[in-house]
C-alpha cells in the first residue's frame, strides 16, 4: 500500500507534498511507487481537483471521503474552512484484489478502499494533518497560499501517517 | 555571523533554521483556548490607535484609510475561519454551504469570539435591486470604544478594520464580497446608540447565481 499526500491552496497551487507508504501489517513506511507512476500520480491527484469542487457544495462536512478513481488509484479528499483542499491518493497493493482477497485481508486498512476501516482511518489521519495545517497557517508570517515548508510540520505529517495508515 | 559558523559545526541538520531556546515551536502549542481568557481592553485600544494613525500615513482621503485598515484586518479573517472551525467540537463541524450559514457563522461564533458577545442584527437589503447586500448590525462596536472622530472626517468609521475580518471571513469560505462598515446612529440628542454601525456585506454576483443552483437541487 502506498500513499501520495497532497495539500492544495485555493488557486490550485500546491502547498506540500509528502509520499509514504503503509506502516501496518510490517510495512516499512516506505512508498512502493514505480517512477513512472511518480510522476503520474501528481496528475492524477490534480486531475481530481475538478470533482472536488462539485462534491464541495452538496456536503457541508469536511472530510468528503474517497472521490475519485483512476484505475488503482483512489483519492480521498478533505476540505478546510478556507477551501484548502488535502487529498490523499491511495493504491491498494494487489489491483482487483479486494473481492478476491481473504477475509483477514478485506479487513485490512487499504486491501479494500472503500470499506468502512479504511474511510475511518484516513478520516482519523486527515483530522490530524488539519489540526497541524491550522497551526501552520496560525504563525503571523504565514499568508494565504504559501508553500508549507516547516520541518516540524513534515515531521508531524510523517507521524501521523505512521500511526493511523 | 560568527555565531552560524559555531553552530554549523555541531551539526544541525536544518540550515538556517533556529528553534526557540526551549525547543518549543508553534507546531507544540495547543489550539484549544480556555473560554475565560480574554485580553485587556485597554491594551487593545492603545494597539488598535498605533494601527489607525500607522495606516493613517501618507493617505489621500478617508475610503483611502478605511481601506488601509480593511487590508489589515483581511488575513485575520482568513484565518480565523479555519481556527473557529477547528474548535468547534468535532461533531458539529461544518463549512457553510449558504449565505444564511455563513452570515449566521459570522454573527454568532467570529463576533463571540472577537467581542465576547453576538452581533445585534442580521438584516438583508430590503431594496430589490440589491438582493446581493446583508447587513450585520453592531449597536456598539468594541474597537470603536475609545475612537473619537474629529468632525472634518466625518464619514469614517474605524469599524473598517473589522469589516477587513468579515470580508477576509468571507473570501476564505469561498462567498467573496466587499464589506464596508457605516456610521448610522443619530447625533440628536436622545439617540439611544450613537456609535451603532452597519456593516454592508455585498457578495460578487457569482456567489448569488451559485446560491441558486444549490437551492434548486
Amino acid at each position: 500500500m502506498s500513499y501520495y499526500f497532497a495539500i492544495i491552496g485555493t488557486q490550485d497551487n500546491p502547498l506540500f507534498e509528502y509520499e509514504f507508504g503503509t506502516s501496518k501489517q510490517g510495512g516499512d513506511g516506505q512508498s512502493r511507487f514505480s517512477d513512472q507512476a511518480r510522476h503520474l500520480n501528481q496528475f492524477i491527484l490534480h486531475s481530481s481537483l475538478d470533482i472536488v469542487e462539485e462534491v464541495q457544495w452538496t456536503s457541508n462536512q469536511l472530510y468528503l471521503k474517497a472521490i475519485d478513481k483512476f484505475f488503482n488509484n483512489y483519492i480521498s479528499c478533505f476540505i478546510t474552512g478556507g477551501n484548502v483542499k488535502l487529498l490523499l491518493l491511495h493504491q491498494p497493493l494487489n489491483p482487483g484484489g479486494a473481492g478476491g482477497g481473504t477475509t483477514r485481508n478485506s479487513t485490512s486498512i487499504g486491501a479494500n478502499p472503500t470499506s468502512p476501516q479504511t474511510e475511518e482511518a484516513i478520516k482519523n489521519f486527515f483530522t490530524e494533518v488539519y489540526e497541524n495545517y491550522v497551526k501552520a497557517i496560525m504563525s503571523p508570517f504565514h499568508k494565504a497560499n504559501m508553500e508549507i515548508k516547516s520541518p516540524v510540520f513534515r515531521a508531524r505529517v510523517a507521524a501521523a501517517g505512521r500511526k493511523y495508515l | 555571523m560568527a555565531h552560524m559558523g559555531a553552530t554549523g559545526k555541531t551539526g544541525s541538520k536544518e540550515p538556517g533554521l533556529r528553534y526557540p531556546a526551549n525547543g518549543k515551536t508553534i507546531f507544540h502549542r495547543p489550539l484549544n483556548r480556555s473560554k475565560t481568557s480574554e485580553l485587556s481592553q485597554a491594551s487593545f485600544a492603545y494597539l488598535f490607535s498605533e494601527m489607525v494613525s500607522y495606516a493613517q500615513k501618507r493617505v489621500t482621503g478617508i475610503a483611502d484609510l478605511e481601506k488601509r485598515l480593511n487590508l489589515q484586518g483581511h488575513p485575520i479573517g482568513l484565518k480565523l475561519l479555519d481556527l473557529l472551525l477547528i474548535r468547534e467540537p468535532l461533531r458539529s463541524q461544518s463549512r457553510p454551504l449558504n449565505i444564511i450559514a455563513l452570515l449566521h457563522f459570522i454573527k454568532g461564533n467570529l463576533w463571540t469570539h472577537l467581542f465576547g458577545r453576538q452581533a445585534d442584527r442580521l438584516e438583508k437589503s430590503s431594496n430589490p435591486d440589491t438582493p446581493d447586500e446583508y447587513m450585520i448590525i453592531d449597536n456598539e462596536p468594541l474597537v470603536n470604544a475609545y475612537v473619537s472622530v474629529p468632525k472634518e472626517m466625518s464619514q469614517l468609521n474605524c469599524a473598517a478594520f473589522v469589516a477587513g475580518i468579515v470580508e477576509g471571513v468571507c473570501d476564505g469560505a469561498a462567498f467573496p464580497a466587499r464589506v464596508t462598515a457605516h456610521t448610522v446612529g443619530g447625533k440628536e440628542e436622545g439617540e439611544m446608540w450613537p456609535g451603532k454601525t452597519v456593516f454592508l456585506v455585498k457578495f460578487q454576483p457569482e456567489v448569488l447565481e451559485r446560491e441558486a443552483l444549490i437551492g434548486k437541487s
